[in-house]
């Protein structure tokens, strides 16, 4: 098996357990064989296990240890969120965020609607089923 | 001059108990110099009051000796608490009653009345719910809320929900074989006409919304999967 994506600096990463759970974050240097250096727009600089992050595949072009201008300014240039919420990996997350979110009239509003589509799919199957019954 | 309402103390705490200044700084602070020099030295006094002549108490004998000593309650001083509304629930918002009769039903939040329990109120044309009290325990709030502005809560509190006490009437040997008079529960025409003239208003603002009339004659339930530490309400 070929792995694909690799710890490398400049690699965007997504944390996957503790306090900054889901959040995105640029590898910015490796301490050792378990820990990488990370850093993000909205975050102090620190380190974080290995086992702590999933890889994208996305990456961006940096220095080793940028500053966070510098980070930010790359940030921008590799257009890394919208790359991020058109993957179908970012925009699965979006859809779970929202469905969380959903208020108890939401939830209600949600129901409706899909009783509407199905009853409509419905519909057109019965009248695709006599068409070729016909 | 506007008089100040507390008086500040000259002599700020170091910590509890001690002062900053000493007496001798205090004396000095508080202008007493001042104060005796305006009176010639001394301090201004008032003049004594004869002590009044105090009648002696006329006891008077008692009517009444107990026999044993009996020993009398502590009196109870206590004061119960006004019960705190949870920040989530203010007028119009709509609430899911959890236990009852009425569990599950989606309900308008009006007012909470002096006694600590929450007004409340279907519509009754809605889904069946009359105006009535529920605890704040067996309530969830949602974050839905309904235009409640125009409508007037004023004649509405405890007393209102109030049972109406039977006369007791004095049986005769006769009427114990009659058959029983039914107890009818009638709810008097004017509750009736509250109820009427309260949704109506209620009513037009829930119209307003797409599909909140549904919502709330739909009764709430967890369905497979339903979280409920998880859910939002």
């Amino acid at each position: 098996m070929v792995f694909k994506r690799y710890v490398e600096i400049g690699r965007v990463a997504l944390i996957n357990y503790g306090k900054e759970y889901g959040k995105l974050v640029v590898i910015v240097d490796v301490i050792d064989q378990n820990r990488a250096l990370v850093d993000a727009p909205d975050m102090v600089r620190s380190q974080m296990n290995f086992k702590r992050l999933t890889l994208t595949d996305i990456k961006i072009d940096i220095k080793r240890i940028p500053k966070k201008k510098a980070l930010v300014a790359a940030l921008e240039a590799a257009d890394v969120k919208t790359k991020w919420e058109n993957s179908s990996w970012g925009r699965k997350l979006i859809v779970q965020k929202r469905r969380a979110s959903l208020n108890d009239f939401d939830r209600f509003k949600l129901m409706l609607a899909k009783i509407k589509k199905a009853g409509v799919v419905r519909q057109e199957l019965a009248k695709l089923k006599r068409q070729s019954a016909a | 001059m506007a008089a100040k309402q507390k008086k500040v103390s000259r002599n700020p705490d170091l910590i509890r108990g001690v002062g900053k200044y000493s007496r001798s700084k205090m004396y000095h602070k508080r202008g007493l110099w001042a104060i005796k020099a305006k009176h010639g030295g001394a301090f201004p006094t008032h003049p004594k009051k004869a002590p009044e002549e105090v009648k002696p108490a006329v006891e008077k004998p008692a009517k009444f000796y107990p026999a044993d000593d009996v020993k009398k309650p502590l009196a109870n001083k206590r004061k119960p608490k006004p019960t705190k509304l949870r920040a989530s629930i203010t007028p119009g918002t709509v609430l899911i009653i959890l236990a009852g009769r009425f569990k599950g039903k989606r309900v308008v939040f009006l007012k909470q009345l002096t006694s600590g329990l929450l007004l409340v109120t279907g519509p009754f044309k809605i889904n069946g719910v009359p105006l009535r009290r529920v605890n704040q325990s067996y309530v969830i709030a949602t974050s839905t809320k309904v235009d409640i502005s125009g409508v007037s809560l004023d004649k509405f509190d405890d007393k209102y929900f109030a049972k109406q006490v039977e006369k007791k009437k004095k049986k005769g040997e006769g009427e114990f074989f009659e058959a029983e008079k039914e107890v009818k529960n009638v709810l008097p025409q004017d509750k009736k006409d509250d109820q009427k003239a309260l949704d109506a208003q209620l009513i037009k603002a829930i119209e307003g919304v797409p599909d909140l009339k549904s919502y709330l004659g739909a009764r709430f339930s967890l369905k497979s999967g339903d979280k409920p530490h998880e859910l939002v309400f």
